[in-house]
């Protein structure tokens, strides 16, 4: 697999909270109490397990501690590694799992606070994602709201399972705060595990739950354009993170095809499902579930129909590729140089932005 | 063009349809509230038969969630997968310009008084014509 | 017949119904589950008595057309079937799969009993009157060991040519608890459907239940894709390497990106895997058939010529879901430009070389 071109935008990197003693500062008097005399454990999820090889690289994981929780490992290996111009932190600390929202509300608070101090201060190249709490729609609103000034902030991170499909209305005013912010949200892998993670039960092997990702993003977006979220946010962005994006093409001529036959049942569904994903959706392509045969992979990037859909991403730390090797072969050059900034600045206005 | 005559009035009452073979051609004959509307008796996907689909009306909203309804029973669905017409035009509702069946251009009238090309069938009373 | 149809066909997806459950199936009840019946119904992991609570596009989500010339209900009428569809398309094979069947109820000795009436039926009022019928042995599948001993019932007997069920399963279909049946199903030398719906009353999505009906045909997909990964990681088809499966009504565009995804998956998990020996991609084409109602519909031919020639035309068995609303009429589905050994094999060949007749 190539590199990426010099100055790429990366858009999906992971630094991690070492442990919750690293938020303790960040929370206010009465939950840095709870969370000491309750002793709340780590808030990790099972999404990657701690040595899963997945989670973590061999040669980006530390002796101690997590991949990812280094500030100078991340820049050697991820930034100056990859030669990017910007990279974008999402943190996958596991605060939408809380069944309590006030106490998810509390962390989410905190890891917000936590990325500006430890992270998007000590590196201009950083930018974030805002943590939200799903538990309650509304306290997230409040949030984008509160981290949105901080231009460094420049998109709204969420999972793709949570209690409900994200489309529903329940969820509505997470995105109206975002599209007023000018933020797309960024829907990455991973579950509050409401559910099994299966349509059809929970699976035996962790390799079930990974893979069980792409069919969450496939029916995450069947939600959201169901439902209406691109009708009703008109300049709202969805960026899918870590979903393999192979799946994309088959998946909206499916739902295109029902759409055509069922428009009567959400007629605010306006035109084919696909032309709603080019306008809308952007893609992460790491990890990438391309076909071995570059000659394959440019056939299923023809199905597309589109240039603008996919971003580069390294996903550091997880453990998808060797080296710097993070475009799939049978990317053209162009498609790579679109992935690499044209798509990004696009979806990501804030990074035209000078900060100071 | 040239006037056929496609069926008897009265075999067509309003909120009815039939479906007709006119030189050649199946249309399907639509009476909403007295007025008569014509399309090629197939659904431009698969062939199925307008003329068996149901007739509703257009449900159409602003935003999701905000239903209006309109002009019940000028739309019908085929019968296979459900694809929405406007009876007046032929063209489907979720995407007019590309997806469309033949509309015809129909009238009432008493043979007589029309030029109509068709042969031998009883000249009482009034029939539907269609223009091709 | 249509003009332009001249090739015979299989029809790997046909959907009977009795005309009437007291006159049909009663007859192969015993009293105990006749009385059950009418006290209590049909009691699955859904909320109403009378369906799902996605409520369907059209009434029986049949075609408006499908209904007998006497108001006889779609699907229930052999002597129609055969007029409206198996004579018209020039159906040589048509493969029974009965809905309704007591698949999924809570009640896991009504399910059996139901099933074996449901199967009983399919000779009685379909297999022994029309030979181009085939019937399937309706599993009561939450409890494989009841299923196993249907299979085993029915092991050998022209009249079925598959064991069935549905896809939504309460646990992943290859958990262990359901091995009997692929033990069964491959000592009677019967391929397994597993076609689209079911009962397990898991949400329609790993992250909850969606509003539409909409959804919930499309979610169909994502469910398949679910299984297929239950049964390559489980390791069914390398414990029963004669298993064939069949996934009905679910689509199929979306086998390539996940063989290519559980491709990435399987190499990275080895050691959680050891019992799967070689790469899913392979399992998947060794071992899966696909049925291609709904049709896929992209913009661009060519674009579904490749999913084909992924997936290889071999794997592909055409079929009309008749009566439903979304059938697929043979004669004008796109399907991508093909030879006419393509077609042949697409239309019948396939299915006569998977269930051997």
């Amino acid at each position: 697999m190539p590199h990426p071109p010099i100055g790429a935008i990366d858009c999906d990197i992971h630094p991690a909270v070492p442990n919750l003693k690293a938020l303790l500062p960040y929370l206010d008097d009465h939950w840095r109490d709870m969370v000491v005399q309750r002793g709340v454990h780590e808030l990790d999820s099972i999404s990657y397990p701690k040595n899963a090889p997945v989670t973590a690289r061999p040669d980006w994981k530390p002796e101690l501690g997590k991949a990812g929780q280094d500030l100078g490992r991340l820049q050697k290996e991820a930034l100056d590694g990859f030669q990017t111009k910007f990279a974008i932190c999402n943190c996958l600390y596991g605060v939408q799992l809380l069944y309590t929202e006030d106490m998810a509300y509390a962390f989410a608070r905190a890891v917000n606070d936590w990325m500006v101090s430890e992270w998007l201060d000590k590196d201009e190249r950083l930018r974030a994602s805002i943590v939200v709490p799903p538990q309650n729609p509304d306290y997230a609103a409040a949030e984008i709201e509160r981290m949105s000034n901080d231009r460094r902030f420049v998109q709204v991170l969420m999972l793709v399972m949570d209690e409900m499909p994200l489309g529903r209305r329940r969820y509505w005013p997470i995105y109206r705060a975002a599209e007023r912010c000018g933020l797309p949200i960024g829907i990455h892998a991973g579950s509050a595990y409401r559910h099994p993670v299966t349509s059809v039960g929970w699976p035996t092997y962790y390799a079930e739950d990974s893979a069980a990702q792409s069919q969450a993003f496939q029916t995450t977006l069947t939600s959201l354009i169901t439902e209406g979220v691109f009708a009703e946010f008109p300049d709202l962005k969805v960026v899918f993170l870590e979903s393999g994006f192979a799946w994309l093409p088959s998946h909206l001529w499916r739902l295109g095809k029902f759409w055509r036959g069922l428009r009567m049942e959400t007629p605010w569904v306006d035109r084919h499902p696909l032309e709603i994903a080019k306008d809308h959706l952007r893609l992460t392509i790491q990890p990438s579930d391309a076909p071995p045969k570059p000659e394959d992979l440019e056939k299923l990037i023809n199905h597309f129909d589109s240039d603008e859909m996919l971003l580069f991403s390294s996903d550091y730390p997880h453990w998808h590729y060797e080296g710097t090797n993070a475009i799939p072969n049978g990317i053209s050059e162009a498609l790579t140089n679109k992935m690499c900034y044209d798509n990004p600045l696009k979806t990501y206005p804030r990074l035209k932005e000078a900060v100071t | 063009m040239a006037k056929h005559i496609a069926a008897k009035v009265m075999d067509i009452p309003p909120g009815e349809r039939l479906s007709v073979e006119v030189q050649g051609r199946k249309i399907a004959i639509f009476n909403v509230a007295g007025e008569y509307f014509g399309l090629r008796d197939a659904c431009p996907h698969m062939g199925g038969l307008l003329s068996e689909g149901v007739v509703i009306g257009l449900v159409e909203a602003d935003r999701p969630g905000c239903y209006s309804y309109s002009r019940g029973g000028e739309i019908v669905r085929c019968p296979w997968h459900g694809w929405e017409f406007d009876l007046r035009t032929g063209k489907s509702r979720f995407d007019p310009n590309r997806w469309k069946t033949h509309s015809y251009d129909i009238e009432v009238g008493d043979v007589q008084q029309l030029e109509v090309e068709t042969v031998d069938v009883t000249t009482e009373g009034e029939f539907v014509i269609v223009n091709l | 017949m249509p003009a332009n149809q001249k090739l015979v066909i299989a029809d790997c997806d046909i959907h009977p119904s009795p005309k009437s459950v007291e006159k049909e199936i009663f007859p192969f009840l015993e009293k105990r589950w006749r009385d059950h019946y009418q006290t209590y119904g049909m009691l699955l992991r859904q909320p109403y008595q009378a369906g799902p609570a996605y409520p369907k596009g059209q009434p029986d989500a049949a075609r408006r057309d499908a209904y007998g010339p006497n108001g006889e209900k779609p699907g229930s009428d052999l002597e129609f079937m055969r007029k409206h569809h198996l004579d018209r398309y020039n159906i040589e094979l048509g493969v029974l799969n009965p809905l309704k069947s007591g698949q999924g109820l809570q009640n896991p000795d009504f399910a059996a009993a139901y099933c074996k009436a449901i199967n009983d039926w399919q000779i009685a009022e379909w297999t022994s009157k029309e030979a181009r019928l085939k019937g399937s042995v309706c599993l009561p599948y939450e409890d494989a060991i009841l299923s196993a001993k249907e299979i085993e019932r029915r092991a050998g007997d022209p009249n079925f040519i598959q064991a069935f069920m549905l896809i939504r399963t309460s646990e992943p279909l290859g958990n262990r608890r359901y091995w009997p049946i692929f033990n069964a199903c491959v000592e009677a030398n019967l391929p397994l459907a597993v076609h689209a719906f079911g009962f397990g009353g898991t949400p329609v999505t790993g992250g909850g239940w969606p509003s539409y009906y909409t959804e919930d045909m499309v979610g169909h997909s994502q469910s398949a894709q679910s299984l297929v990964t239950s049964m390559v990681m489980e390791g069914v088809f390398e414990r029963w390497p004669e298993l064939k499966l069949i996934i009905v009504e679910a689509g199929f565009a979306w086998a390539p990106a996940l063989s290519w995804r559980l491709d990435r998956i399987w190499a990275q998990n080895r050691e959680e895997l050891l019992h799967v020996k070689r790469p899913p991609s392979e399992y998947m084409a060794d071992h899966i058939w696909y049925t291609t109602q709904p049709f896929e519909e992209p913009d661009r031919r060519g674009h579904l010529k490749d999913i084909f020639e992924w997936i290889g035309w071999e794997k592909l068995l055409f079929a009309t879901d008749y009566p439903h609303w979304d059938f697929d009429d043979p004669t004008r589905i796109p399907l991508p430009r093909a030879t006419d050994e393509q077609k042949q094999s697409f239309f019948i060949d396939n299915a006569r070389s998977l269930y051997g007749v």
